[in-house]
């Protein structure tokens, strides 16, 4: 089982025919993901790696029958072509789109309000099931099928995780990446509720850094409502406060948003906190022994 | 990215936020001739990012022409020491000269973005000219806050709340709402992530006006205000994060000896961690970026090496779609170009890694090889002693 994509998500890549959507749509389509259309205004009608490209989204979902879009326009012009996409019916949309303005991303969120479309990202790898879809940058060929489900804020970061998992001989329900801005679409908690539903996922990864609170919201989650064993890394113990650390949305401000705080909240909450990220692996194994 | 006070406050001027009186100057004796324009008295503010100037000599008021001068002589190429500069302090290259004013109240107002809430909070206090985060640790029942509908944009009524929590009566509170409005239109006007005037300032005569002004923005937003781009000081930043930036390089100094080359963010602090955690201190953050270029690569070694705390370093490189192999020959070539002679232990995983790792064992460099980000960070610890 996975969560929200599966071998039957029909995918419509906006923004297929610039470098970035050709580059990542044929690893897509060599992962096996069903790629079904792309969208480039202005260049309707042209066909492009074998699929048919549209000028508008909702064309695409009238006519190729798409129910999931993979984002990669420039970051001035992505806030726009979510919008578009939630407008267009799209359920799930994966915007890997990194640097759009925060300004955008509220307004996005506004948008979305009221609307069944959840939103990956931006700035993310995206969402594998390992064996059945790929939407997104993250390499198809470390991940395995399997019942560990991984959400993370990170991208390198999640490939070393799902590669330390998969030496160990455990695969992945589905990994996603939430993305590193300070404001994304879905969080830690609306992903931990479907993977609380999901019969294919026994143990959940979840792998934070600094800045903002959606750990210690996750942890209080946790701590009430969550059954499965949980394991966590928080990246950025050693980052000093104040500074952006390479993601827009990792940074510790007014002393809020520490690696230490986060780690308190979620052993607090009973979650397995891997203090070496070299131990995430390990940590999965010790919590699914003693289930 | 962040701005100077007198830049903040020439932003704010634009939106119709009250300022005092003043002009910003690099030279003493020019001093003077602001002083006849706006005196009897002024206030010398030395500009530099860092807060808490007051403290430090950074502030000082005169009441004389000389006096200004003076004053100006000896804060200009000052080096100044707050709390918020670390020990080597800043050198002060500009200073705010602005009318003193009658004060009878210090409140506070703030914006920020509230990421929990996803939507921009203005922050009101009547406890100003004390840090903000004092207030909210000793007595929180004091900072008002109104968070903004994206869809409606900041309301009239907001304004008045919060003006009358404040404390302002008649023509004030009516100065008060026109300042609170401007500075709301000024944070989402130019794309900040923070906007903060403490103190505001209510004169004895029962004026408004921002005493202190301090401005963030979201650098994602940049590209879209050049003019604010333009703003950037660059003897602000650290040398090797100005020469960073240049290459489009995540890179923040830090004061370990064991430097970092890694791609990813998340991996990157991670990468931090792990040093710490076996008995090392990273001497620095360096994203090189998930696509690892060569040029990447070259330009990371180049910052590396320019920091002389560097005695040893830990290149992990999680390949995934890029391939080993070409991390590899990139890492190579870089440290026969740049003659690296510190001791580098290098991790790779991904597509290829066997190959890439023939390849750094076949270059006549002295590369540690690690599997595992255990065994890289156990190995570059002792290194670096």
């Amino acid at each position: 089982m996975s969560i929200l994509i599966d071998k039957k998500t029909r995918v419509v890549v906006q923004g297929i025919t610039g470098g970035e959507g050709t580059f990542h749509t044929q690893r897509m389509q060599e992962y096996g993901t069903k790629v079904v259309a792309g969208v480039t205004p202005g260049k309707g009608g042209s066909t492009h790696l074998g699929v048919p490209v549209y000028n508008t989204v909702s064309e695409a979902v009238q006519k190729e029958g798409a129910n999931a879009s993979a984002i990669f326009v420039p970051s001035f012009f992505a806030a726009d072509a979510i919008m578009e996409a939630a407008d267009a019916g799209i359920e799930v949309v994966v915007c890997i789109t990194e640097g759009i303005p925060t300004f955008d991303m509220i307004k996005v969120k506004s948008f979305l309000k009221g609307k069944s479309c959840s939103l990956i990202g931006p700035n993310t790898p995206g969402i594998i099931s390992p064996g059945k879809c790929k939407i997104g940058i993250m390499p198809g060929h470390i991940h395995t099928p399997g019942r560990i489900g991984i959400i993370s804020r990170s991208g390198t970061l999640t490939y070393e995780a799902v590669d330390q998992v998969t030496k160990l001989g455990f695969g992945q329900s589905t990994a996603i990446g939430i993305g590193g801005d300070p404001i994304v679409g879905l969080k830690f908690i609306d992903l931990l509720k479907l993977f609380k539903k999901d019969k294919g996922t026994d143990a959940v990864i979840l792998i934070g850094e600094i800045g903002g609170t959606a750990e210690e919201e996750a942890a209080a989650y946790i701590k009430e409502e969550f059954p499965k064993p949980v394991v966590s890394f928080i990246a950025g113990q050693t980052a000093p406060p104040g500074r952006r650390m390479g993601h827009a949305g990792a940074i510790i401000a007014g002393g809020k948003g520490t690696a230490k705080e986060k780690m308190e909240a979620l052993e607090a909450a009973g979650v397995y906190v891997a203090k070496s990220p070299a131990e995430i692996g390990l940590k999965v194994k010790e919590s699914l022994s003693k289930k | 990215m962040k701005i100077h006070e007198y830049q903040a406050k020439q932003i704010l001027a634009q939106y119709g936020v009250q300022i005092p009186r003043g002009e910003v100057t690099d030279t003493a004796s020019k001093v003077r001739e602001i002083y006849e324009k706006i005196g009897p008295r002024v206030v010398l503010k030395a500009q530099i990012h860092a807060g808490g100037r007051g403290k430090g000599g950074g502030i000082k008021l005169a009441n004389n022409a000389q006096e200004a001068e003076q004053i100006a002589q000896k804060m200009i190429g000052m080096t100044l020491i707050t709390h918020q500069t670390g020990p080597e302090g800043k050198v002060v290259k500009r200073l705010l000269v602005e009318e003193a004013l009658d004060i009878a109240k210090e409140l506070y107002l703030g914006i920020v973005i509230d990421r929990a809430r996803e939507a921009p909070v203005v922050m009101a206090s009547p406890e100003g000219g004390v840090e903000i985060e004092k207030v909210a640790a000793e007595s929180p029942q004091l900072i008002f806050k109104e968070y903004i509908n994206p869809a409606t944009g900041f309301l009239s009524f907001q304004a008045r709340k919060l003006a009358f929590k404040l404390g302002l009566e008649g023509e004030t509170h009516k100065q008060g709402v026109k300042f609170i409005t401007s500075l709301y239109k000024a944070f989402e006007g130019t794309d900040a992530s923070l906007a903060e005037i403490n103190p505001l300032l209510v004169t004895k005569q029962g004026n408004v006006l921002a005493l202190d002004a301090k401005m963030n923005f979201d650098d994602n937003a940049l590209p879209r205000h050049p003019n604010i781009q333009a703003m950037r000081d660059l003897d602000e930043e650290a040398p090797l994060e100005v020469e960073a930036s240049k290459y489009n390089l995540n890179y923040i100094k830090l004061d370990g000896k064991v430097g970092c080359m890694v791609n990813g963010a998340g991996l990157a602090m991670a990468t931090m961690d792990i040093i710490k955690y076996y008995g090392g201190m990273p001497a620095n953050f360096l994203d090189v970026g998930g696509g690892v270029s060569e040029e990447a690569v070259k330009n990371a070694f180049k910052i590396l090496v320019s920091d002389k705390d560097v005695k040893a370093a830990l290149i992990n490189i999680f390949g995934g779609i890029v391939r080993c192999d070409l991390v590899a020959s990139g890492i190579v070539k870089a440290a026969k170009e740049l003659k690296l002679s510190v001791p580098m232990v290098v991790r790779l995983e991904g597509t290829n890694v066997e190959l890439g790792k023939k390849i750094l064992e076949e270059s006549g460099l002295t590369f540690y090889s690690a599997q595992t980000m255990k065994e890289a960070a156990e190995k570059v610890v002792p290194l670096a002693k």
